[in-house]
C-alpha cells in the first residue's frame, strides 16, 4: 500500500489544522466562546452542527487516498512494488462491497432485477426475454417477489437496534463527560441531558446522532444485499457515488474560501484603513472583476484549464491527479470570482473602525500601520469574515452542480452531484423513467445546503452585533 | 446631476479596459493562439500547416499587440489585441470561430432571452413581495414562523431540481406545455410559461427572506411607531408607510439587475431549448468558441456597470433625500 497525497487532501487536512488552531486560540477569549456558546444553544445550531460534522467525517475519511500494492508477477524484479493505477480512499474501505458490486446496466432501488429485458437461455432449451436476477443485489433471495419487503424490514429492525444501542452509550459517554467538567453541578444529570434541561441543547445532538446513526447502520446492513438506490448505466452503486460526492462539495465549498480569504482580508482592510489612492486602486480592481458575469469568468478560466490539461497529459500520474487539480482549479477560479462582496463589506467596515479612538490613540503612540491592521482591526472585523464564510458555503455547494451542468464544473469522471444530475438528465426520456440517479443526487445535496443554512443562521445570529441588540 | 452621470459614464472606460486587459491575458496569453488551434481541430494528429491556416482564417496569426513589420499606426492596429480585444470598445464584436457574425447574432437572440427574463422579474417580484409581506405583518406569529422554515428548505433545494421536476410533472404528466423549444410572436407564450414559473418558484425562498428582513427593518423605524401611535390601522401602516419605503431598496436592488436581463439565464434557457443568449453563451462555452465568450464576458461587463449607474439615478428618482455630486 502507498499513500497518496493529492493537493486538495493536503489543503483540507490543512484546513482542519487551521480550525484545530483557532479553536485552541479562542479557549482562552470569553467574547469568542460566549459567541459561539451562543451557536450551539440554540437548538437549530446543535443540531445542524451534528449533521456537519458527519458529513465532514465522511468527507475527511474520502481524502486519505492510497494506492494498493498490486500482487508480485512473474517479470518482477525482486524488492520492485507495483501498485495499483486505482486510487482508493478509507472511505472505500469502509463502503467496501458497495464498490465492487457492479451490475450491468440500470437496475431499480432495491430491485433484485435488472431495468431491461434480456435474452435468457432456457433451462430446458430455448429462449425467452425477461428481466435478468442482478449479480449482487438481492441475490441471497430465493424468491425476491415475496421475501424483498419482509427482508428489508428485519433488516431495518436490526439497524435499528444498533442505532439505540450506539446512541445509548454516546449518551452515557456524555454525561461522564459533562459531569466530570462540572463536578459540583447536579444538574448535568442522565434524564436531564435527555430532556434538555441541560444549559446547551445536548439532547438535540443525540437526537439528531441517532437519525444519523440509524441511516449508517441502515445502509451498512442493507448496502451490501442491495442497491439501495439502484444502480446507474454503467451498474454502478447511485448511493456508492452520492457519498462518495460528499467530498467534492465539502471541497467546493471549503477551498473555495480558504482561497479567497488572504485576497479578500487583505484587499478589504487596507482599502478602509489607508483610504486614498490604495482605496481608489483596490475599488478599481474589484469593480472590474465584479463587473464580469462571474459564470463567464469562471467559464472561461476554466477552458484555459481544459487546454492545459489537454496540451500536457504527461503531467500527471493517475486520472484521479488530473480530476483533483481540475477541482482544485474550479475552486481557485470561484474564489477569484467571489472575494469582492466580502472585500467590499470589509473595506466598509474598516473605514468605520479607523476612526474609532482606540485606532487613533494607536496611531498616536506610533503603532505601526501593519500591526493596527492586524492587531486592531482584523479581530474586530473576524465576525463579518465567518459570516460570510458559512453563508457562501451553501451558494457554493449549489454551484458546483449548476456549473457540472453546463461542462465548465469538475472533471466529468469524478463523483460529484451535478455530475450525477448531468448524466441522469439524459435518462429523463426513458420510460419508465430512471428517476433514482437525480434522487439521490438531489437528497444528498439538500440535506448538506439544509444543515449548512441552518447553520450559517445560528452562526450570524450569535455573531452579528446588529442582530444581538434586538434580543 | 448630468455632470455626475458622465462622470460615472467617464469613469467605466477604465473598468472596460480592465476587463478587456483580463480576458485578453486570459484568452491569448495564458494559452496561446495555437493551443487553441490544436484544441478545436483535434489534440493528435494535427500538422503546423492545419494551425497556421486555422488561424489564418480567423485573424489569430497575427503578433499579440505590437507588430514590428507593419510601419506607423498600423504597428498597433495589425495585431490581435487591437483586432479582437480595442474593437469590443465600438460593440464591433467580429465574427465567431465558426465564421458566424456574432453581432447579429446577439441582435436576433436579444428577443427570446428577453420574452423569458422579463416576465419572470415581474411575476417574481409580485410574487415575492406579496409572499414577504404576509410574514412580516404576521411577525412573530406560527404563520410567519412556518413561512421563514418554508423560505430556508425551499432555498436549499438545488435550483436544478425546480427545473428537472418542473418539467417532469408539468410536460410529461399533465402534458401542459411543450417541455422545450421556441417560436416567434405570440406563441412563444406556451413555451416560456414554464420556465418563468419554474424560474419565479425557484427563488421565491431566497427572496422572500431576503425581502421580509427588509420589511422588518422599516417596520422598527420611528416614522412606523408614530403612525402607529397616531392610530392608524396596522394595514394601513403596512400598506402606505412600510411598503412604500420598503420599496426604495427593493427597487435598487432589481434596478442593478435590469441590464442583465438581456444576457438570459444560462441555465433556463438551455434545459427549455429557448434560443436566447443564454444558451447562445452556454453552446458557445460547449463548443469551446472563445470568440463568442469573449464577446459575452465584454457584453456583460458592460451592461453591469450600465446598472451601476442606473441603481444610482433610480435611488435620486425613488428617494428624494438623496443628492447625486
Amino acid at each position: 500500500m502507498k499513500p497518496v497525497f493529492l493537493t486538495t487532501d493536503i489543503l483540507i487536512f490543512l484546513l482542519v489544522g487551521i480550525v484545530v488552531a483557532f479553536a485552541l486560540y479562542a479557549r482562552n477569549k470569553p467574547q469568542i466562546r460566549e459567541s459561539w456558546r451562543d451557536v450551539l444553544r440554540s437548538k437549530m445550531g446543535m443540531g445542524s452542527l451534528v449533521v456537519l460534522l458527519a458529513f465532514v467525517t465522511v468527507g475527511l475519511l474520502d481524502s486519505l487516498h492510497f494506492r494498493e500494492a498490486l500482487p508480485a508477477s512473474e517479470q518482477q524484479i525482486e524488492g520492485e512494488q507495483h501498485y495499483s493505477v486505482e486510487v482508493l480512499s478509507v472511505l472505500d474501505v469502509v463502503l467496501g462491497e458497495m464498490r465492487t458490486n457492479v451490475e450491468k446496466t440500470y437496475s431499480a432501488p432495491f430491485s433484485a432485477y435488472l431495468f431491461t429485458k434480456e435474452t435468457i437461455e432456457l433451462p430446458g432449451g430455448g429462449q425467452a426475454r425477461e428481466y435478468p436476477r442482478l449479480a449482487f443485489g438481492g441475490i441471497h433471495l430465493s424468491d425476491p417477489a415475496t421475501e424483498t419487503s419482509s427482508d428489508i424490514l428485519s433488516r431495518l429492525v436490526l439497524a435499528l437496534v444498533q442505532a439505540v444501542v450506539l446512541v445509548l452509550l454516546i449518551s452515557l459517554l456524555l454525561k461522564l463527560w459533562l459531569s466530570l467538567r462540572h463536578p459540583d453541578d447536579a444538574s448535568y444529570s442522565y434524564s436531564a441531558i435527555w430532556r434538555g434541561k441541560t444549559e446547551l441543547p445536548w439532547h438535540v445532538a443525540l437526537y439528531t446522532l441517532a437519525v444519523i446513526l440509524f441511516l449508517i447502520a441502515a445502509v451498512y446492513n442493507l448496502g451490501t444485499a442491495y442497491h439501495i438506490l439502484g444502480t446507474d448505466k454503467i451498474g454502478q452503486d447511485v448511493l456508492y457515488q452520492a457519498i462518495k460526492s460528499i467530498r467534492t462539495g465539502l471541497m467546493i465549498g471549503t477551498l473555495t474560501t480558504l482561497v479567497m480569504l488572504p485576497f479578500a482580508v487583505m484587499l478589504g482592510i487596507m482599502a478602509g484603513y489607508f483610504q486614498g489612492l490604495v482605496d481608489d486602486v483596490i475599488q478599481y480592481i474589484y469593480t472590474t472583476f465584479s463587473s464580469i458575469p462571474g459564470i463567464l469568468l469562471i467559464a472561461a478560466a476554466v477552458l484555459m484549464v481544459d487546454v492545459y490539461i489537454a496540451n500536457n497529459p504527461d503531467a500527471f500520474e493517475t486520472s484521479v491527479e488530473r480530476a483533483d487539480i481540475k477541482l482544485l482549479f474550479l475552486c481557485i477560479i470561484l474564489g477569484v470570482a467571489s472575494w469582492m462582496g466580502l472585500c467590499r463589506m470589509l473595506r466598509g467596515e474598516s473605514f468605520k473602525l479607523r476612526e474609532l479612538d482606540y485606532v487613533q490613540a494607536a496611531q498616536a503612540f506610533g503603532v505601526s500601520n501593519r500591526l493596527i491592521m492586524t492587531r486592531h482591526i482584523l479581530p474586530n472585523v473576524m465576525h463579518i469574515v465567518l459570516i460570510a464564510v458559512v453563508l457562501d458555503f451553501s451558494g457554493l455547494v449549489l454551484a458546483e452542480a449548476v456549473l457540472s451542468y453546463i461542462g465548465v464544473g469538475v472533471d466529468p469522471s469524478m463523483n460529484s452531484w451535478g455530475n450525477m444530475i448531468n448524466r441522469a438528465r439524459l435518462e429523463m426520456a426513458r420510460d419508465p423513467m430512471v428517476w433514482w440517479s437525480l434522487l439521490g443526487a438531489f437528497i444528498f445535496m439538500f440535506a448538506l445546503v439544509l444543515a449548512a443554512n441552518l447553520f450559517s443562521d445560528a452562526v450570524r445570529d450569535a455573531f452579528d452585533p446588529r442582530l444581538r441588540k434586538r434580543t | 446631476m448630468w455632470a455626475y452621470i458622465i462622470r460615472r459614464i467617464l469613469y467605466a472606460f477604465p473598468i472596460l479596459l480592465g476587463v478587456n486587459l483580463i480576458t485578453f491575458v486570459l484568452f491569448f496569453i495564458v494559452n496561446s493562439p495555437d493551443d487553441m488551434a490544436r484544441m478545436q481541430l483535434g489534440m493528435k494528429r494535427v500538422t503546423p500547416e492545419a494551425i497556421e491556416s486555422w488561424k489564418q482564417e480567423r485573424g489569430y496569426d497575427k503578433p499579440l499587440v505590437y507588430n514590428a513589420e507593419a510601419s506607423g499606426s498600423d504597428a498597433l492596429t495589425q495585431t490581435i489585441f487591437f483586432e479582437k480585444s480595442a474593437k469590443l470598445f465600438v460593440f464591433d464584436f467580429g465574427s465567431s470561430d465558426s465564421g458566424r457574425d456574432i453581432g447579429a447574432d446577439i441582435k436576433q437572440r436579444m428577443f427570446p432571452s428577453l420574452a423569458l427574463a422579463v416576465p419572470t422579474l415581474i411575476i417574481g417580484m409580485l410574487v415575492y413581495i406579496t409572499f414577504s409581506g404576509i410574514l412580516a405583518f404576521f411577525r412573530g406569529t406560527y404563520l410567519d414562523l412556518s413561512g421563514v422554515v418554508l423560505c430556508v428548505i425551499l432555498m436549499s433545494i438545488s435550483g436544478l431540481f425546480y427545473i428537472i421536476g418542473g418539467q417532469y410533472l408539468v410536460g410529461k404528466i399533465l402534458h401542459l406545455v411543450p417541455i422545450s423549444g421556441y417560436d416567434s410572436g405570440w406563441s412563444a407564450l406556451k413555451f416560456v410559461a414554464l420556465p418563468v414559473i419554474i424560474g419565479v418558484v425557484g427563488s421565491i425562498g431566497g427572496s422572500s427572506r431576503f425581502y421580509r428582513t427588509i420589511f422588518l427593518e422599516e417596520m422598527n423605524r420611528d416614522y412606523v411607531r408614530t403612525a402607529r401611535a397616531k392610530g392608524v390601522a396596522e394595514n394601513l401602516v403596512m400598506l402606505r408607510h412600510v411598503l412604500r419605503n420598503s420599496m426604495i431598496p427593493i427597487l435598487t436592488n432589481v434596478v442593478t439587475a435590469l441590464p442583465l436581463l438581456f444576457m438570459g439565464s444560462l441555465v433556463m434557457e438551455s434545459f427549455f431549448g429557448i434560443p436566447g443568449l443564454g444558451s447562445y453563451t452556454i453552446e458557445a462555452i460547449q463548443n469551446q468558441d472563445f470568440a463568442i465568450v469573449r464577446s459575452m464576458v465584454f457584453l456583460g461587463s458592460a451592461l453591469y456597470i450600465l446598472g451601476l449607474i442606473m441603481t444610482d439615478i433610480s435611488y435620486t428618482l425613488a428617494d428624494p433625500r438623496v443628492r447625486l455630486s
